[in-house]
């Protein structure tokens, strides 16, 4: 099967809003498509809508895009779904990801500390990504790490999602972050990170 | 699109008649789960005659370059899990090869991730 490649996936996250979408899309080689996954309340499980009696059935709805980075090799970026209710689908989409992009709107900072919960948790790789929107107060990227209490290995840096370049920047840093993380590992070494 | 809560069955199986009927009122495939960026090509074989559903036709049709399991349902508009049922005959038809995709995490692999950082930078 060598002529298949091999497909990665990295994850969009944030709060409602955050411009998740927007980056999707901006980076993307395709138009963002949007694929759906019913979940009926067994799959959902005990930890997730909790109080549901009968059998219902929900329809999540994920947005992803394409990059094909090389012949052999083929990235996945996937819009995370809203926040708290749908963590079961984030299960799904952060199995085997390379790592994780945290959205924060600095005018509502509070809304990414979800993501970044979870993926703390699960010990996935993430850096923060604060999307500069318009109109909104610009802040320093130590001021976001403070209030979001972020170690200080996780990189965070300033972004505008609509731009290609700035998209790209994005992904780049979280990857290298990423690199840096398994070299420490595997070869003992930390200053991969130019 | 299908909309969810128009039609309940009684017996709980779900609003989507349409996919249920497809899928020989099966919920979920019989095999493991294709990932959603599990990667599908269609088969160097003679598409079968009998046996398949349109909807089968649909995804062969989507997978004649390499495509993933979401793609496949965002092009055909069908939600994930009835492409997995879909495929999952495909595949035992021997209709179909699928790719699992890497597991970065599981795998930290230093020479896949520079390859990723030097495919970002060269687009
Ligand atoms: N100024 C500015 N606007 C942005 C930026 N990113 C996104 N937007 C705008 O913010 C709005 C929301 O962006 P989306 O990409 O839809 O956000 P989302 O996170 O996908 O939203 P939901 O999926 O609804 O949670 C859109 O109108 C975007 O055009 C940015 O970096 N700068
Ligand atoms: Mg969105």
């Amino acid at each position: 099967m060598d002529e298949i490649p091999y497909a990665i996936k990295i994850l969009i996250a944030g709060g409602f809003g955050a411009g998740k979408t927007t980056m999707v899309g901006s980076v993307s080689e395709i138009e963002p498509l949007r694929t759906e996954e019913v979940i009926t309340a067994e799959s959902v499980g005990i930890d997730d809508l909790a109080g549901v009696e009968e059998k219902t059935t929900t329809t999540v709805a994920m947005d992803f895009g394409r990059i094909t980075l090389n012949d052999g090799l083929v990235l996945y970026l996937f819009g995370t779904p809203g926040q708290d209710r749908f963590w079961f689908m984030w299960d799904e989409l952060s199995l085997g990801a390379v790592g994780a992009v945290v959205l924060a709107d600095t005018r509502r900072l509070a809304d990414c500390f979800p993501s970044i919960d979870y993926f703390e948790q699960r010990g996935t790789p993430f850096i923060v990504a604060v999307n500069c929107f318009d109109g909104a107060k610009q802040y320093r990227t130590e001021d976001v790490r403070i209030a979001l209490d972020l170690d200080d290995h996780v990189p965070v840096l300033l972004c505008d999602a609509r731009k290609r370049e700035s998209s790209k920047s994005v992904l780049i840093t979280l990857v290298e972050y990423v690199l840096q993380r398994f070299s420490g590992e595997l070869e003992n070494t930390s200053e991969v990170m130019a | 699109m299908y909309q969810t809560g128009q039609h309940a069955v009684p017996d709980g199986a779900g609003p989507l008649v349409r996919p249920y009927a497809m899928t020989h009122g099966r919920t979920r495939p019989s095999s493991d789960n294709f990932d959603l960026i599990a990667l599908v090509v269609a088969a160097d074989v003679p598409t079968p005659t009998v046996g398949l559903e349109p909807e089968h036709h649909v995804v062969l049709r989507l997978a004649q370059q390499p495509i993933s399991v979401a793609e496949i349902a965002a092009h055909a508009d069908l939600p994930v899990g009835v492409v997995r049922i879909l495929l999952d005959d495909l595949r035992a038809g021997g209709c179909v090869q699928v790719k699992a995709p890497m597991s970065v995490a599981k795998m930290p692999n230093t020479r896949v991730l520079r390859a990723v950082i030097n495919g970002l930078r060269a687009l």
